[in-house]
């Protein structure tokens, strides 16, 4: 018996060491309710999450120590400690949580509750409720600004993109937008939100200081009806050069050249691509194919994909935990 | 007594609505910046005559459509605060005995936005009303292909899908399942026979043969006798699939699993085209499907989606344009910059040549979605969703210009 369980120890202590660049992508899987995880290095699944129903919207701590994950179906925000996996809290949410964005604070989380019309703020230390704002039909999208000074919310059925003052949590501008609005995102310096709009089949570039809409991005993909384009996840790379957006059931990532706004090129992926996440050095985006099942991994210099990972039933959210904070 | 209770309710509160707009345009010029653009709809109905069906157990709504008008405001009205714009629903709505052009035609003085839920026949005597020129109508009550065809009218839009929408939807799904010998059962009622006429059209065009014709005896009591009589009736050597055209359900239910040959149903029975169902859930469905029970307690029909179809199409268009009168909608619902997303995964958008909203047609059983058409593979060089009723050389609708 010990000595199984040294051997074990020891080939896992080998396995890690050979890892040590790795990261870790955590994948939500809405009809499983799991969360499967990926190394980035040997691109295969080393754990899979048993987590609350219907996990959609996924996201990280600032410290990397608790992966957050919307249970819509459960009505809550759960709270998983990363060195135990285990959920350790489920936050008052609203009821029905599909997407959020914690502010850089890593304090407030801004959840937009589907069902009932609200975004609804939560403090993660004290677990309590700090705000409900009255929003649009089906809220979605979420984002907050890097300076913490703005968060945003589309909703689906209103087209709108609202701005919320983070100081007095109230709105101050709606932007329409086209139909049904998903993602949103700003970019580094805060001067440009990026909205899909999954029916209109476009993606808007909001000037946030005029709060109006800059550039409409439109797509085109040859042999694809025109239908089947529909923008949802929005990726920005930090060096300012590409969007990498997510076109669903056209089953492509569109690759938007950020200076004039042009899609360069279409990426093949599996079937219904939801969101997309990239590792620190961004040299891999990781894709979630909702219909397939799996995660497309692409090669990001060379715009390619390289990789097909399967995963659990209807892959949604993505987030990546950088390989200085995996737990031990 | 003719006319139900709600009529008198909407007709007292027309009046205050009229009062308030007149006391909202003598203080304007004080409140102009804060002003809230109101917005009237206008919603008609003629309930129907349900004749009895065999089954004691299908019940119809009595408020189907109505609700479906009612979520449209609501939705309409989330998005109307944020732009100082309310939107208030005017009913009238008469029983089966009660004349609606005579209840209506005052309500359509002025220009009005209406949604309507009638027979063609009223729908047609009503527009023809001197008052109902510069109205513009939304009809989410009649499936009548004819409506979209010969008989269309430049103010008229349909949101409801005509019958060979939906029949054209149904023979796309025979033709990719190879089920191409159909046995055709057609009731006794006017509506069955207009489904049936639909079936032909449509089995033709997508290349489906209807082998096999009978009419439907109504003199026995299938509640008893299905396992007897519907065998015999479905005699014949070769079939593959059995298509029912059976609007009001009154014999359809009996078919399924009595067969003669085991083969499948379809059509108004067994796997049915539809605008909408309670179990279509995919492409955000679920949020409508839940909103809508929380609203009326029951699930959401056909009739419900084309007028919240209605009504939230009316809110797109005055959200954008910031002009609620008929002919501003009217062009901007025409205009390559208006599209609905509804919940069937594709964007909505009217036909010029007739009105009609094009539509993707779910093809469901009362359990879950069979298939959604456009059928992958029916091409079309505009969009695939012209694949579904009469496109623009199959329609000779020639009335759709603003006179």
């Amino acid at each position: 018996m010990n000595l199984k369980l040294s051997v074990v120890t020891a080939a896992l202590l080998a396995g890690g060491s050979q890892c040590v660049l790795a990261d870790w992508v955590y994948i939500s899987n809405e009809r499983d309710d799991t969360v499967s995880v990926i190394d980035t290095e040997t691109l295969e699944v080393v754990k899979t999450l048993e987590v609350g129903e219907r996990p959609r919207g996924v996201t990280l701590s600032r410290d990397f120590k608790y992966l957050f994950i919307c249970a819509s179906d459960s009505d809550t925000v759960q709270m998983l400690d990363l060195a135990t996996d285990k959920i350790i809290h489920e936050l008052p949410s609203g009821e029905d949580p599909e997407q959020f964005a914690l502010h850089p604070d890593n304090r407030h989380l801004y959840i937009a509750n589907e069902d009932d019309a609200i975004a609804t703020v939560v403090d993660i230390e004290t677990r309590t409720v700090v705000a409900q704002i009255d929003v649009g039909v089906e809220p979605e999208g979420m984002a907050v600004s890097n300076n913490g000074k703005w968060a945003i919310v589309t909703s689906e059925t209103s087209n709108m993109a609202h701005w919320i003052d983070t100081e007095t949590q109230q709105i101050t501008d709606n932007i329409l937008v086209d139909q049904r609005p998903r993602d949103a995102l700003f970019n580094a310096d805060d001067t440009e939100l990026w909205v899909s709009a999954e029916i209109g089949g476009t993606v808007a570039v909001i000037d946030s200081d005029s709060r109006s809409i800059k550039h409409t991005i439109n797509f085109e993909i040859p042999g694809i009806s025109a239908d089947r384009i529909q923008p949802v996840g929005i990726e920005l790379t930090s060096d300012g050069k590409h969007a990498f957006i997510a076109l669903g059931p056209a089953n492509h990532v569109a690759v938007v050249d950020r200076k004039t706004y042009e899609p360069i090129k279409y990426i093949l992926v599996g079937r219904r691509v939801w969101h997309t996440a990239m590792d620190p050095e961004e040299k891999l985006l990781f894709t979630t194919n909702g219909v397939s099942g799996d995660v497309t991994v692409v090669d990001v210099k060379n715009l390619k994909p390289i990789k097909s990972i399967k995963v659990g039933r209807f892959p949604w959210g993505a987030a990546v935990l950088p390989a200085e904070y995996i737990p031990d | 007594m003719n006319v139900v209770n709600r009529p008198i309710a909407a007709f007292v509160r027309s009046l205050a609505v009229v009062v308030f707009a007149q006391a909202v345009i003598g203080s304007a010029p004080l409140q102009a910046a804060d002003e809230v653009q109101e917005i009237s709809i206008l919603y008609l109905e003629q309930q129907r005559v349900r004749p009895p069906v065999l089954s004691n157990l299908i019940e119809w709504p009595e408020d189907e459509g109505e609700q479906g008008a009612a979520l449209g405001i609501a939705d309409n009205n989330t998005t109307g605060k944020f732009l100082k714009q309310n939107y208030t629903l005017e009913k009238i709505i008469v029983n089966e005995d009660t004349d609606v052009v005579a209840a209506a035609k005052e309500a359509l003085q002025g220009q009005r936005l209406v949604v309507t839920n009638m027979p063609a026949e009223k729908l047609n005597a009503l527009r023809a009303l001197p008052e109902a020129d510069d109205d513009l109508f939304f009809n989410a009550g009649s499936a009548l292909t004819e409506l979209r065809d010969s008989g269309c009218y430049y103010n008229v839009l349909h949101t409801l899908p005509s019958r060979a929408m939906l029949t054209d939807a149904l023979m796309q799904f025979l033709n990719k399942r190879k089920w191409n010998s159909v046995f055709l059962l057609t009731g006794n009622r006017p509506g069955d026979e207009l489904y049936a006429s639909n079936l032909k059209r449509s089995a033709n065009k997508y290349r489906v043969d209807i082998d096999h014709e009978k009419q439907w005896l109504a003199d026995a009591d299938m509640r008893r006798n299905a396992a007897a009589e519907i065998p015999l009736l479905t005699q014949a050597r070769k079939y593959d699939v059995v298509v029912v055209a059976d609007e009001d359900d009154d014999f359809g239910a009996y078919v399924l699993y009595n067969t003669w040959l085991p083969r499948p149903v379809a059509g108004t029975a067994g796997v049915e085209p539809v605008a909408w169902s309670p179990v279509v859930e995919q492409w955000g469905a679920l949020q409508l499907q839940s909103r809508f029970n929380e609203l009326s307690g029951r699930g959401m029909t056909s009739i419900d989606y084309a007028a919240w179809a209605a009504v939230r199409a009316v809110g797109e268009a005055v959200t954008r344009v910031k002009d609620d009168s008929p002919s501003a909608v009217r062009e901007y619902l025409f205009s390559d910059k208006f599209s609905l997303a509804a919940f069937k995964g594709a964007k909505l958008t009217f036909r010029p040549w007739n009105g009609q909203l094009r539509q993707p047609v779910p093809l469901v059983h009362p359990q879950s979605v069979v298939a959604l058409a456009p059928i992958e593979g029916f091409l079309h060089q505009t969009t695939e969703l012209d694949t579904l009723g009469l496109d623009a050389p199959e329609s000779n609708c020639n009335k759709m210009e603003t006179q």
